[in-house]
């Protein structure tokens, strides 16, 4: 490539319309106290320049975020997961422990055989991968809209099945959430695959 | 008891070793809020907000963040001091003095009031003030050399001997450029600089020519952007100060920020008036009442606030100049500049007798 360079002319050589060029643009910025479009609408109270103010403003949590992974419950608020420990296996970095229940599982709702006594996701190892909701036959783990996950010891941070349930809430939220994965009324994953597989070319 | 004291205020030294704790008072936290302003300033200018959360200690007030400067100093006392082993340790643990001390002993010539009761504002009333504080100010480079030197390191070594060169060539452009100063005045004393300026115009009109190359050497003495060279963070990772950590790097910062200062009160003293204003008597003439000296002080530090803030302004402003530019400008265009206006101040001098 050729650069061309031109020869400077003695004023632009005294380096002075450089100087009060920078002088302008500096002082421009400097009063600016725009907010950047970045925010949009979002916290107009806010009349400070480009910066989030992180813990007092937040930013939209864009729909289909990979957040922290919780448990959710159906609309008659039981637990949906019925401790298939597909999650367990398929986690990359073995953040899921599920311990099943045994001979004496009890059920809380109806056509499950059991759900887990103990359900632990290690937010420390978690990796926010998305696979455990994507292997989920239950549709029971979802992704949510958390990222700031901090405590004050590795104990703490190990969440139990009470937590996870509680913090996923309803499964409104997760579906709200991931509405655009082209779900229906509720969350009918399985659906939504087979339909996509039946779309799909066939080559016989 | 009272006697005591009264005969103790009498001596000099005790007047003196005064205003050196007084000037230090002052200086230091000058030196921790103008990292502040640099800071709050370049945000500003890039469109950020900056530190604004540090206020008082274990309160959640928060001063606009005034109390950063604190927590500034704090994390550099309790960090761990890294010496690294490939080190000349002599030379490596004498370079932040030396890049500090220089800068303090230039502010010890600089008048920086009229008078306070019966004494006069400045620490040592040199008859060669200006000789002193160049002879003082070339000390600098030394600090930042045997920075470069002592850290036995290829990036600080290379800012060292970019330091070396960058300071010798705005050096000599410097001392031209305030000679046309004392052509005018008549003397080396920086107070008779102030008196010169008090009945007359303030030098700056006089002489803009010498004001700028002044101005532009004093850029390129502290290492200030747009002639940060030894530093420059962007070619040499930090430069002279590469290999330092915890309180000596902020012996290197702090003393950069002295050296700031010192470049403006000595810009203020030899161009802009000192402590005078042009408004009137009570400003002009040396204070009679204690509350006007105080007034004169205050004058003088805000004037040396406003350059200060010029300074930080333009290292947000312009990008860094090359080496061979930097050489080009400190010797064929300053050089000669400040040796015409040396001469064409002499003919003038000669043509038009006072």
């Amino acid at each position: 490539m050729k650069v061309d360079r031109t020869e400077l002319t003695w004023w632009e050589r005294l380096y002075l319309p450089t100087l009060l060029n920078g002088f302008k643009v500096t002082l421009r910025h400097f009063f600016s106290w725009k907010r950047s479009e970045v925010y949009g609408d979002k916290q107009k109270g806010y009349a400070a320049k480009t910066t989030m103010q992180y813990p007092e403003e937040k930013w939209d949590v864009p729909t289909g975020y990979r957040g922290a992974p919780y448990l959710v419950k159906d609309v008659d608020d039981k637990t949906k997961c019925v401790s298939c420990q597909l999650c367990e296996f398929v986690c990359p970095p073995k953040a899921i422990r599920i311990t099943p229940p045994g001979d004496s599982g009890v059920v809380d709702r109806d056509g499950a055989e059991k759900m887990p006594k103990e359900f632990e996701i290690d937010m420390l190892r978690c990796i926010y991968c998305g696979f455990c909701q994507e292997v989920c036959p239950e549709e029971a783990i979802y992704l949510l809209k958390d990222y700031a996950i901090t405590g004050e010891s590795r104990e703490e941070l190990v969440y139990d099945m009470e937590k996870l349930l509680a913090l996923g809430g309803a499964d409104k939220r997760a579906y709200d959430h991931h509405v655009q994965d082209g779900v229906g009324d509720g969350i009918k994953k399985w659906e939504t695959k087979t339909r996509e597989a039946g779309e799909q070319p066939k080559f016989h | 008891m009272l006697a005591t004291i009264t005969e103790l205020f009498a001596e000099p030294w005790v007047l003196t070793l005064l205003k050196v704790v007084a000037v230090f008072a002052v200086v230091m936290p000058m030196v921790a809020y103008s990292v502040v302003a640099e800071r709050r300033i370049s945000a500003w200018i890039q469109d950020r907000v900056g530190p604004n959360r540090v206020g008082i200690p274990f309160t959640n007030i928060k001063l606009l963040g005034l109390g950063q400067p604190l927590a500034d100093g704090l994390k550099s006392l309790v960090k761990e001091d890294f010496t690294p082993a490939h080190v000349r340790k002599a030379f490596y643990w004498m370079a932040p003095a030396l890049v500090l001390v220089p800068s303090f002993v230039v502010l010890a010539v600089v008048p920086f009031g009229s008078m306070l009761g019966a004494q006069k504002m400045v620490i040592a009333d040199l008859d060669v003030g200006i000789l002193f504080t160049f002879g003082i100010v070339s000390l600098g480079v030394y600090g930042i050399v045997l920075a470069g030197y002592g850290s036995n390191s290829k990036y600080p070594f290379l800012g060292g001997i970019r330091a070396t060169a960058q300071m010798i060539s705005y050096e000599i452009a410097m001392g031209m450029a305030v000679v046309p100063v004392f052509m005018l005045v008549g003397d080396l004393n920086l107070s008779a600089v102030i008196d010169y300026q008090a009945s007359g115009a303030w030098l700056v009109l006089k002489q803009p020519l010498a004001f700028a190359i002044f101005l532009i050497a004093i850029f390129a003495e502290t290492n200030r952007l747009p002639f940060d060279l030894p530093e420059s963070e962007t070619e040499l990772v930090a430069g002279y100060n590469t290999e330092y950590s915890s309180m000596r790097f902020a012996l290197f910062f702090m003393g950069e920020y002295a050296a700031m200062i010192a470049g403006s009160a000595l810009m203020v003293v030899l161009f802009c008036g000192g402590w005078t204003l042009p408004f009137g008597d009570f400003f002009n003439t040396p204070a009679q009442s204690l509350g006007q000296g105080l007034v004169h002080i205050g004058v003088f530090i805000a004037k040396i606030a406003m350059f200060l803030g010029l300074m930080i302004w333009i290292r947000w402003m312009l990008p860094r100049f090359r080496y061979d530019q930097l050489m080009n400008i400190g010797w064929k265009r300053f050089l000669p500049a400040s040796l015409a206006n040396i001469i064409l101040t002499a003919i003038v001098l000669w043509v038009l007798p006072s």
